[in-house]
Formats: structure tokens, C-alpha cells, sequence
């Protein structure tokens, strides 16, 4: 079956998942065979995502761990975790 | 998942149902190692919600003492970094709520359908290596772009794509279907292809002139070829 570009657009994310049935997934492969245009909508889709999955990108603030760390000793110190 | 995943993931449990037992058995300084894997996780699930830096520190250290304080209720049947972020996520919501700052839960059917999740039809795609990132600007592009998401998609970005949490814990912690996850995060996806594509394709264009960090055109994570 011959996809228009919109209905592959439907797919991209279940694409990058590999979460498409065998057919639609070949059916968009052949699409993207052929198609610069949805080619490369998939490709920085994926690269966002693997953008966004970096550390880097969300920083913890200065000195986070050391100020949380701090308070949970205050608790673990007087405090025993409550009976189940 | 591979084997070695597999593996990694028993081991992993395995020692975290030693902790946890360490811990309820009354060596409680063993909470500091049992958190520490999960710190940066659980900051940016709480900054995803309440998107405050302050206010999500908060959120956390709340959310840790009540994990610790609950711990002998933690029953194993879930991961235990899906338990620890469906408590920061109880937290946040809370706070949320007492501030009359909600979350959108469903978001208005009518205004979903209408929204417009056409993505950005690019020609071309210039591969934005993972080293750019050291540039603040490139990351700022990409905060943003997640910060101007609806709520109820920049909750699924964070658990799936920044946390990367599976459907189903997705769906388990937002209390919504594995189907729901999966358009959801369609759109979401979408929509910050639309807005940042383009942005990252300009940034790197008029980089790459001036400096020696030209990226390599659809190379890094090109598809492997089906034919």
C-alpha cells in the first residue's frame, strides 16, 4: 500500500518506538524510501528525542544533592521509616 | 531490553531489595545510597510539573522523606524508581493543587483535535551531535521548547523521553491507558519537532560557518537501510 506523506507523519513516533505492526511499518519504510521530506521529519524527531534524554540538557541546580542530603539526615537521624 | 540489561536491571533490584531490607531493619543511613541513582530522575519529573527550579527542589526533598517514611509499605511489585516518581509526582500535583495551579488532566478534547500536529516539513536534516550540547544556547532551545509544551505533554515527554520510563510505567503513573501514552506522546513530539527543528537547523546552519564543529549530515543515527 502506497502512503501519503500525512499518513506516515501519523507513524513517526510509533516508528522511532518500534512499536508498528510489520505491515505499516514496511509501508512507511518503503515511504521513507523515497521521501526527503518525511525522511527527514523522522530523523530530527529522533534527534530531538535523543537531545532531550542528555543530562545536560536539565541541569540540577548548584549544590542540590549536598542541600537534600542535608535534610534527609536530619530525618534518618530521629527517625525510624513508619511500620508497615 | 538485552540480556545484559536484563541482568543489570536483576542486579539492580536485587540490591535495592537489600538496601530497602537493610534500611527497615534499622541501618538508616543506607537511604542516602538507596536515592542517589534517582535524584536528577525525580528533580526533573517534579520540574517538569511545577517548572520551577526552587519549587521543584522542594518537591523532591518532600517527596524523599515521605518515601523514607513509607518505605516499609514499598511492596516490590513496581520498580522502585517508579514508586519514588509516582510519590514526586503526588507531591507536585499537591502543591500544584493548593496553589490553584492545576494540571490539565484531560486536556479539552475539542482543543487537542483542533491543535495543529502537522510537523515541520524540513527538506533536509542536519544531525545535531550530542557535543553541541555543551552549548548554552543549544540548550536553552531545548528547555524551552519543552517548557512551552500543554502540560499534560510535557508530563509525557519527561517520564518517556527525558526519564525514559516505559509505556507502561508512563501509563501506570499517570493513571491513563497505554494507548492514550502513545498518542499523547505522538503529539508531543510533534509539536516540539515543529517548534525546534527548525530553531536547532538555523542555530547549527550559522555555527557551522564560523566553527569547526560542522555537523555530520544524517550520519550518526541514520537509519539502517531496509533494502
Amino acid at each position: 500500500m502506497v502512503l501519503k506523506c500525512r499518513h506516515v507523519w501519523d507513524h513517526i513516533s510509533g516508528y522511532i518506538d518500534g512499536a508498528l505492526d510489520p505491515e505499516v511499518r514496511a509501508n512507511v519504510e518503503r515511504h521513507l524510501a523515497t521521501c526527503e521530506i518525511c525522511s527527514a521529519i523522522l530523523d530530527s524527531t529522533r534527534n530531538i528525542i535523543i537531545l532531550m534524554a542528555d543530562d545536560r540538557v536539565f541541569e540540577l541546580p548548584v549544590d542540590f544533592s549536598k542541600r537534600l542530603h542535608a535534610r534527609l539526615d536530619d530525618v534518618l537521624k530521629h527517625e525510624y521509616p513508619e511500620p508497615a | 531490553m538485552t540480556a545484559t540489561e536484563t541482568l543489570g536491571a536483576d542486579a539492580q533490584n536485587s540490591s535495592e531489595a537489600a538496601l530497602i531490607a537493610a534500611i527497615l531493619a534499622g541501618d538508616r543511613e543506607k537511604f542516602h545510597i538507596l536515592i542517589l541513582p534517582y535524584e536528577s530522575q525525580l528533580f526533573r519529573t517534579a520540574f517538569a510539573l511545577v517548572k520551577n527550579a526552587e519549587e521543584a527542589e522542594d518537591v523532591v526533598q518532600d517527596a524523599v522523606l515521605k518515601a523514607y517514611r513509607k518505605l516499609g509499605s514499598f511492596r516490590g511489585d513496581a520498580k522502585f524508581s517508579t514508586w519514588l516518581i509516582a510519590i514526586t509526582l503526588n507531591e507536585a500535583r499537591g502543591r500544584l493543587r493548593k496553589e490553584n495551579r492545576t494540571i490539565v488532566d484531560s486536556l479539552d478534547e475539542q482543543r487537542e483535535e483542533n491543535a495543529d500536529f502537522t510537523p515541520a516539513a524540513l527538506t533536509d536534516w542536519n544531525e545535531i551531535p550530542l557535543a553541541l550540547l555543551e552549548r548554552k544556547e543549544i540548550r536553552e532551545l531545548v528547555q524551552q521548547a519543552v517548557a512551552e509544551l500543554p502540560d499534560t505533554y510535557r508530563e509525557i515527554v519527561t517520564l518517556r523521553d527525558v526519564e525514559e520510563c516505559s509505556v507502561l510505567d508512563t501509563a501506570h503513573l499517570l493513571g491513563i491507558s497505554s494507548a492514550l501514552v502513545k498518542v499523547r506522546l505522538h503529539r508531543a513530539r510533534m509539536l516540539l519537532q515543529k517548534r525546534l527543528a527548525p530553531q536547532l537547523n538555523r542555530a547549527i546552519k550559522a555555527s557551522s560557518k564560523s566553527t569547526s564543529d560542522r555537523p555530520r549530515k544524517r550520519s550518526l543515527f541514520r537509519r539502517t537501510p531496509w533494502f
